[in-house]
């Protein structure tokens, strides 16, 4: 896949001396979804972390639709189409819901469409348009996470990278944000990164699948056949 | 040897006596000038060791210090004026006022230490700071008593006639200082590495932590004020026998910056590092005023640095201790100790100061963490981040 | 009657000049979880150069610009020269090399202008003008009134309606996810600190004037009310800083104006005293308050 939007080589990253992630090896077609999945502390998140440059890197290299990101300063990932959603959505919560919409497109210099994203956002998020001006902290869990990604679309991102949306919601939601984010892959070829522990909606969306264990890809394939593999879930994934 | 490695308090009481004959030399060998600002260092040992115990240890900042002092100052002169008009004289007029200096100032010190047990660093710091400029505004609402902008002045008896008539007062003052100051170090010392210590470093460490193990920690910090308000109360008495006079003017701002600036220079926490700083506040304005009269400047030029200089001096250095040297000059010369003796493991060294850990403040006392297995608990964060750059950076951690 | 009148409306021009001095406090406090200990003494030196622009120019107004504009400079390169590189896990580090900075400042005010107290100019007098036969306002306490509600409604303005305002606020509450929204943190941190810097350098020309005159020590009582003020209003709000200011300014006036000028200054002790221990969050915090 030479024309991948995002190509990770020999990625090793950590916190301290030791390094969390291990010559991880990953690529993502365009418009295209991919699944992380792992046990708990396999380092999904730390993967996501790294490649915004949030965790530093040790050796390797991470190529966005050919541009090398090394060196690149974790508040212009925005600008080279990249939106990342953290594990626990990072809503600001002191923010209304209008201002960390505005936020996430304030970087941009098109401010028309900005809005208009911002427009797009509130129909795609019928509970988001109600409680424009609710402070972050009186949402729920579910609005929260509407926002945090609502947040991420208006930047109109090429890639958007997610941990773990379906943390703490209800399946009815989390099957709502599942089939979300395959819209928007079909109607605007976005394309995602998906971290989650919840593997079998994940891959039920994902075109394809990484394992991770232990900071180590232990399995890359298409999401089918990841999800067919009884070995793989039974030694990586317990179920 | 041994023995004195693994039993504290003799060990104190034999560097007390050094000291002391170390210093009795010194007081003969310097001249009367020289006898007096070695009493006047004696004197801020006393306030600037109580102070690093305050905030080395317990992590309460005080700026209030100088305050503290004044008020050890003030109730020294008021009580050494009733005892002469009562016909107290000698030792016991200047011991009876000491006493009165301390406990006027422990009582100021628990009520400050009562503030200080609620509240967090900048909170407890603005109010200290309140204190120090508000003291010549109460000097002169008390006029009647404290004598306004002028101060009081103080009687001050001659030294002892067993002395001989041509002993140099100068020198009796050192004496008086000195003494009080030995006296100071040795208790605190004992307090640091005994429980109190140990449980004052628990609660900076972390509070909650120190609270689940036991430690009665509203307790614990007031008694660590009232404690290094009674050394400060000491040192203020002691400076008003060294001026026989109390006057607002010399309880500034500046003055009681000087005395923290001064124990963080020295190293936060460690009494090794207060008497380093309590010489430098002596010494170091000296040198500047020298070195401004050594400048080739106007005479109106030299007049402003006089005494400015020395403060910029202050100032730099304390910047640069906190962005360099956490551990002070105490946290050097131990640094430097460890590596004459050729890095053996240091388990000996009565050196009270530990390796300037990065979580300033105060490494300080650790170093022969005699708490190690205590109850307290979690050791200081060992991994020197980069400053504001959290390194668990979870960009979720602030959120939600 | 009418001197109660007289000092409510002396105490809140004076109030207002507090408020806005707590305001800066506030602003890097929020920022950053320190409190600028060095705020009044930065100020002192602006005071220094508005009073140096005038005394060269004959301005009031050149010496006015001057000294914000001195202010939003000094705030900048204290914070990237020197508050940037403090190890923050310790709240007492940023604290002690503040108050260093004190010192610095002192020392160089000190020697550039020595230690006399230097008269400085208003602009408008301050006679106060009779209202229906009570002395009320003086035309410079208007002018106070009005630059400080102009800060006050400017600030207001550019935090909540502008987008370098917006990521000032998120810089300050949640800089890891800011940085992920493309928010530069560390240039709206620089961004505050000049802010806050200017905002006090304005206060304090407000106020130096109308007492003794630019001095090195001349904002040291200021930056203690304006603490004592943003303690009040809680450190976190900056509406309750603007109270607060306004409460320290009528507690300031009424003690001189009933009881005695020299204990104004200890009856703001008592204040703070009683603040800390009673509401340690100021009276106005709210429950959604960060705990940090
Ligand atoms: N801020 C941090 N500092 C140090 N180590 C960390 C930090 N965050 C995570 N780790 C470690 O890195 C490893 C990987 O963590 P990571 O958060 O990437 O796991 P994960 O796959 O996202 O797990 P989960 O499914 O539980 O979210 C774990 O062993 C964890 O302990
Ligand atoms: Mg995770």
């Amino acid at each position: 896949m030479p024309d991948a939007l995002l190509s990770v080589r020999g990625l090793t990253a950590g916190y301290g001396a030791a390094p969390v992630l291990q010559e991880v090896d990953l690529e993502v077609a365009p418009g295209s979804i991919a699944a992380v999945v792992g046990a708990n502390g396999a380092g999904k998140t730390t993967l996501l972390r790294a490649l915004c440059g949030v965790v530093g890197a040790t050796a390797g290299e991470v190529r966005m639709d050919g541009t090398d990101l090394r060196g690149v300063r974790t508040q212009d990932m925005v600008r080279h189409g990249i939106a990342h959603v953290p594990e626990g959505r990072g809503v600001i919560t002191e923010l209304t819901v209008e201002e960390n919409l505005r936020l996430g497109h304030s970087w941009r210099r098109d401010k028309a469409d900005g809005r208009k994203a911002t427009a797009e956002v509130f129909e795609l998020f019928e509970p988001l348009a109600r409680r424009r001006k609710s402070a972050g902290h009186q949402l729920s869990g579910g609005e929260r996470q509407m926002l945090a990604v609502g947040r991420a679309l208006v930047a109109r991102p090429r890639l958007l990278l997610l941990d773990e949306p379906s943390l703490g919601l209800a399946p009815k939601v989390t099957a709502q944000i599942m089939a979300l984010l395959r819209r928007l892959r079909d109607d605007t070829g976005l394309t995602v990164l998906l971290v989650e522990q919840n593997v079998r909606s994940a891959l039920s969306i994902a075109d394809t699948g990484v394992v991770l264990s232990l900071g180590r890809v232990v399995a890359a394939t298409d999401a089918a056949t990841l999800a067919a593999d009884e070995d793989l879930r039974h030694t990586y994934l317990g179920f | 040897m041994a023995y004195l490695r693994t039993h504290t308090l003799p060990r104190h009481l034999l560097l007390a006596v050094l000291a002391a004959l170390l210093l009795l030399l010194l007081t003969y060998l310097l001249p009367p000038y020289r006898n007096y600002q070695l009493a006047t260092a004696g004197a801020y040992v006393c306030a600037t060791a109580g102070l690093t115990v305050l905030v080395g240890l317990t992590g309460q900042l005080s700026l209030g210090h100088g305050a503290l002092m004044a008020t050890g100052a003030y109730a020294y002169a008021l009580v050494s004026d009733k005892l002469v008009d009562g016909g107290t004289t000698g030792i016991p007029l200047l011991v009876v006022s000491l006493v009165a200096a301390i406990l006027a100032t422990m009582v100021v010190g628990f009520v400050l230490g009562l503030a200080g047990a609620r509240l967090h660093g900048p909170y407890l710091a603005g109010l200290t700071l309140t204190l120090v400029i508000v003291v010549p505004a109460i000097t002169t609402t008390f006029a009647g008593t404290l004598g306004g902008d002028q101060g009081l002045s103080v009687t001050v008896d001659p030294p002892p006639v067993g002395l001989g008539a041509a002993f140099p007062f100068e020198r009796w003052q050192a004496w008086i200082t000195l003494t009080a100051a030995i006296l100071t170090v040795f208790v605190l010392a004992n307090v640091v590495h005994g429980r109190p210590g140990r449980q004052m470093r628990a609660i900076r460490d972390d509070e909650v932590a120190a609270r689940l193990s036991g430690i009665d920690v509203a307790r614990t910090k007031v008694g660590a004020f009232v404690l290094s308000a009674a050394t400060a109360g000491l040192g203020g008495g002691l400076l008003a026998v060294l001026t026989q006079s109390v006057a607002p003017g010399a309880f500034s701002l500046t003055f009681s910056l000087f005395l923290l600036m001064a124990v963080v220079i020295g190293g936060l926490g460690s009494l090794a590092g207060a008497v380093w700083g309590a010489i430098l506040i002596v010494v170091l304005p000296d040198l500047a005023d020298s070195l401004a009269e050594a400048m080739p400047v106007s005479s109106n030029l030299a007049e402003r640095l006089d005494g400015n200089l020395a403060i910029g001096v202050f100032g730099l250095i304390v910047i640069g201790v906190m962005l360099a040297v956490p551990g002070g000059i105490q946290g050097l010369l131990v640094a430097l100790v460890r590596r004459l003796r050729g890095r053996r493991p240091a388990a000996s060294g009565p050196a009270d100061v530990g390796p300037a850990g990065p979580a300033a403040p105060g490494p300080g006392v650790d170093a022969d963490r005699p708490d190690a297995s205590g109850p307290s608990g979690p050791e200081p964060a060992a991994d020197p981040a980069r400053p504001r750059t959290p390194s668990s950076g979870s960009p979720s951690t602030t959120t939600e | 009657m009418d001197r109660f009148l007289f000092l409510t409306v002396d105490g809140l021009a004076r109030g207002a000049v507090f408020a806005a001095f707590a305001l800066a406090l506030v602003l890097i406090w929020r920022g950053t979880r320190i409190v600028n200990f060095a705020q009044g003494a930065m100020a002192a030196a602006t005071t220094y150069l508005g009073y140096s622009v005038t005394a060269a120019s004959d301005s009031y107004w050149l010496g006015l610009v001057a000294a914000v504009f001195g202010g939003l400079v000094l705030g900048a390169i204290v914070e990237r020269g020197l508050m940037r590189f403090v190890d923050v896990r310790s709240p007492l580090n940023a604290v002690i090399v503040a108050l260093g900075l004190v010192l610095v400042i002192h020392s160089i005010l000190g020697i550039v202008y020595g230690s006399r107290y230097r008269a400085m100019q208003v602009p408008f007098s301050r006679e106060s003008i009779e209202i229906g036969g009570t002395a009320l306002l003086s035309p410079y306490d208007l002018f106070v009134f009005g630059t400080v509600l102009l800060v006050m409604v400017g600030l207001a303005l550019v935090f909540t309606r502008t987008d370098i305002g917006l990521r000032m606020r998120a810089a300050a509450f949640a800089p890891d996810m800011s940085r992920l929204l493309g928010v530069n943190v560390g240039r709206m941190l620089t961004l505050s600190w000049a802010l806050a810097a200017a905002v006090g350098a304005l206060a304090a020309m407000l106020v130096v004037p109308t007492e003794f005159g630019a001095h090195p020590h001349s904002t040291d009582l200021v930056f203690v009310y304006a603490f004592t003020a943003a303690v009040v209003g809680g450190l976190d709000s900056p509406a309750g800083a603007v109270v607060g200011g306004l409460v320290v300014g009528l507690v300031l006036s009424y003690v001189s104006g009933y009881a005695d000028g020299d204990l104004s200054a200890v009856a703001i002790l008592v204040l703070l005293i009683g603040v800390l221990l009673l509401r340690p969050n100021g009276l106005f915090a709210s429950t959604t308050a960060r705990q940090v």
